[in-house]
């Protein structure tokens, strides 16, 4: 007991590991597996989709809580405080609102209000979508459309310029020479290498991707919000079946009007529906694509079913002259769950065009489950039609 | 760094003319991060699992923030191992030096730790890094998964353990209802008349119950009992548990044992006259920053600090009582008996200590001053190793568990939401179906049950 405390001279190795930042690491994988479950509500940025397949999304996310058994919560916490203060002072007074519970309080709730930001590639999450629900891969569409012409690398030869100097083939021949030579010298022009490039035509993968949208005053905030995420889905799916895809976004009401993808979502248009001049625009910008129509094109088409009856005929048309030139339009409709299996003037619309056989499917979405299944449906559909 | 050594052995030196019975310490200088990963773990090298990266990153947020700041971290044995910051000042670890050694003599006396000690040896981070280093196996073999299954169930269960038992504690013995009789003239009698035999020979018919009375050492229970646990499975069960019984007595006398080496590093550097003046000041004016009632610039806390607590309570108690008085304190209470016996309504008056209600509305009211209540006030979180008493009360013929959780001690149910989840976590370990009754927020009976997937 009486021996003498010392000091140890401290291992320099301490720098160099952190089980804290291992274990952290774990948690973030574990919050990812977690987050899995509730993609749909995360995706909500504004510029989601024309962002691209490398694109992140930044997801808020509550860090994780190993649970213990504990107490509830009692409708009151009582603790012990030490400073000036009598029975019966307030020391803060009842707060608005119901997340009140300071993160002062002894019994502060929860994590204290640790957000972590989390980076999803918009790619990941697809893949999850696809072994989650099981839905078919979408591969590269064939196309005989020869595009342009690429440049490859292919082949070796003795001449080209320095930056394509094969090193491996070149200490190869230097290596066999030297075999053979009595003095040999280390290296000679004679092994040099390189590698030589040929052109090869390239088949074109690359689609229109066209997304119209209702905005008159009868589509809300929840139904934008169906659309959108369908629209999402659907055009992560194509991305994975075309190199290059464009992407336009096409609002109307009784006018149609083109815009940039984050004022898509938002703008809000008053007065009635008519559908046609929608399906004029999106024509348009098929047609007037630069550089002649693209080899690919699809169109979207979200709306709540409301369309002026008026409006049929025209709209009708307007859609059979499409048709021809789209490898599929998709209808989805986005209604109130109390007047889902009534017939709306828009089925009328894409019933007739069914009946006439043109590439159209249709959907009816009243919560973000039944995003799902219009996502199944589309994928399967595109996998068939792949073939 | 010579300085520090040659100011800790005569400190040291001091400190045993001042009584000291400590085990000797070894010191070491080590980076803050490592510093504050050992807090985070609780021990320099401990098993893996997700939920320390939860609290390591959290107390890394915090401490960016300058919302805290580790100056020591200290663990008893023979020998005690200390670790200091090395980017501190001198005089900063100076008073560390004398804070440590004020926490060796605490441990070298106080009942809880000798018993610890008596019970798992002086050598507790050999242990527990041998512990980590087997655990690493497991991952190595068995695959993250099912080892962190093992893990979220042991350590959602750390607090459960029965510590009135050994360490290495032995199975249930055979029934006590076939100890041998006495020679009991009265139980001879009895037992000769008509009936009698043929009625105890029919009641040991069938198995035992298990368990024989309701069970809260629920790491070891589940360790021993469960269906078809592994050995490596129990190992970690039984890992977790040695650890928290190598806690427990931190937890319990954490008032005690912050006063005390606050008390005894204040003395020691007053009466230390090889410490130069400037030196001393410094170190006196980081004593008074962690040893504080509230925040610099605050006249009020909703918390009370244990080491200013602890530190005002034996000031008073060996003013009044002298220093051999407050030895056998150190050695026979622990933090319920040092506050209930120790806080009287005078020094709590004189620390301003109330207690509050804080309701869901944000609203936080002082509610009494009162000695007893502001007692129960402090105490209160830390019954019972800080968590709800959940017993083992039964394992089915299909080995199928209850677990019954003493709402009526405890006084209300638990929370479902986190039961419901460690119950997820027991039954990955269990593999038979788990139930466990509480009560809900109207006071109603509630069973949660899961069964294995």
């Amino acid at each position: 007991m009486t021996a003498d405390s010392r000091f140890l001279t401290s291992s320099p190795w301490y720098e160099l590991f952190s089980r804290g930042s291992r274990d952290w690491l774990r948690h973030n994988e574990k919050v990812r597996e977690a987050v899995h479950g509730q993609i749909m509500d995360l995706l909500s940025g504004d510029d989601v989709m024309t962002a691209g397949g490398d694109r992140v999304v930044r997801v808020p996310v509550r860090m994780l809580e190993h649970a213990r058994f504990r107490l509830a919560d009692a409708r009151s916490q009582t603790g012990a405080g030490q400073g000036e203060a009598q029975a019966g002072d307030e020391l803060r007074p009842a707060q608005a609102g119901d997340d009140a519970q300071g993160d002062e309080g002894e019994g502060g709730r929860g994590d204290g209000g640790f957000r972590l930001l989390l980076e999803f590639k918009v790619d990941d999450i697809v893949d999850w979508l696809i072994e989650e629900f099981e839905l078919p891969d979408l591969k590269p569409a064939p196309s005989t459309t020869v595009e342009d012409d690429t440049i490859v690398r292919e082949g070796t030869g003795r001449r080209g310029i320095r930056a394509r100097l094969d090193r491996r083939r070149t200490v190869k021949e230097a290596v066999k020479r030297r075999a053979v030579q009595a003095e040999p010298k280390p290296f000679v022009d004679d092994d040099l290498r390189f590698h030589q490039l040929r052109t090869r035509p390239r088949i074109a993968s690359d689609a229109l991707v066209v997304f119209a949208l209702d905005v008159s005053a009868s589509m809300s905030a929840a139904e934008r919000k169906l659309a959108k995420t369908f629209f999402f889905f659907a055009l992560a799916g194509l991305r994975r079946r075309y190199r290059r895809i464009e992407v336009r976004f096409v609002a109307h009401t009784t006018e149609a009007w083109e815009f940039a993808e984050p004022q898509f979502f938002e703008v809000s248009g008053s007065g009635g529906t008519e559908a046609s001049c929608a399906f004029r625009l999106a024509a348009r910008l098929i047609d007037e694509h630069p550089g002649g129509p693209p080899a690919n094109s699809y169109l979207f088409y979200a709306s709540d079913g409301e369309n002026a009856v008026e409006d049929r005929e025209p709209a009708l048309a307007a859609l059979a002259g499409l048709a021809g030139r789209l490898n599929h339009f998709g209808y989805l409709e986005t209604r109130p769950a109390s007047t889902r299996f009534g017939q709306t003037q828009m089925r009328l619309i894409v019933a007739d065009l069914k009946a006439r056989g043109a590439p159209v499917d249709e959907d009816v979405v009243t919560e973000l489950k039944d995003v799902w299944r219009a996502i199944r449906h589309f994928f399967v559909r595109e996998a068939e039609g792949a073939r | 760094m010579n300085d520090l050594r040659d100011y800790a052995a005569r400190l040291e030196a001091l400190a045993r003319t001042l009584g000291f019975t400590h085990h000797p310490v070894e010191f070491e200088l080590v980076p803050d991060r490592f510093m504050m990963e050992t807090a985070v773990y609780g021990l320099p090298v401990r098993m893996p699992h997700w939920s320390f990266g939860v609290r390591y990153i959290r107390e890394l947020v915090q401490r960016q923030m300058g919302l805290s700041r580790i100056f020591e971290v200290m663990f008893p044995g023979d020998p005690c191992h200390a670790y200091l910051v090395d980017a501190n000042s001198l005089a900063e670890n100076v008073l560390v030096v004398a804070h440590v050694l004020g926490h060796a003599d605490f441990a070298s006396r106080n009942a809880l730790f000798v018993r610890s000690m008596a019970m798992a040896g002086g050598h507790i981070l050999e242990q527990a890094a041998a512990r980590a280093n087997r655990i690493e196996q497991a991952l190595a073999v068995h695959g993250q998964a099912r080892v962190e299954a093992v893990l979220d169930a042991a350590l959602a269960l750390e607090a459960h353990v029965d510590l009135q038992r050994e360490l290495h504690r032995k199975p249930y013995g055979p029934p006590a209802a076939e100890a041998p009789a006495r020679d009991d003239p009265f139980l001879e009698r009895w037992r000769s008349l008509p009936g009698e035999a043929a009625a105890a020979a029919g009641e040991r018919t069938g198995r035992p119950p298990l368990p024989p009375r309701p069970e809260t050492d629920l790491l070891w229970f589940v360790a021993q009992h469960a269906p078809d646990l592994d050995g490596w499975e129990r190992d970690i069960f039984l890992a977790v548990r040695e650890e928290s019984f190598y806690f427990h007595p931190v937890f319990a006398c954490q008032i005690m044992n912050e006063g005390w080496a606050s008390y005894w590093h204040a003395r020691l550097l007053r009466e230390a006259d090889f410490l130069p003046n400037d030196l001393y000041l410094a170190a006196i004016k980081a004593h008074s920053d962690v040893v504080r009632p509230h925040a610099a610039g605050r006249t009020l806390a909703l918390s009370v600090n244990p080491y200013h607590l602890g530190f005002s309570m034996w000031e008073r108690v060996v003013a009044a009582q002298g220093l051999e008085a407050a030895r056998r304190i150190v050695a026979e209470e622990d933090d319920f008996g040092f506050v209930r016996n120790h806080l009287d309504a005078t020094l709590a008056e004189e620390l301003d200590l109330f207690v509050y209600e804080a309701s869901d509305d944000g609203r936080i009211r002082v509610v009494s001053r009162d000695i007893a209540d502001v007692r129960e006030a402090i105490l209160g979180p830390r019954f019972n190793f800080g968590a709800p008493r959940v017993a083992a009360s039964a394992v089915a013929n299909d080995g199928a568990l209850t677990l019954v959780h003493d709402h009526a001690g405890d006084g209300r149910g638990l929370d479902l939401d986190r039961a419901k989840r460690v119950l997820d976590y027991v039954v990955r370990v269990w593999r038979r179906p788990v139930a466990l009754h509480t009560v809900d927020a109207r006071g109603q009976p509630e069973r949660l049950t899961v069964a294995p997937a």
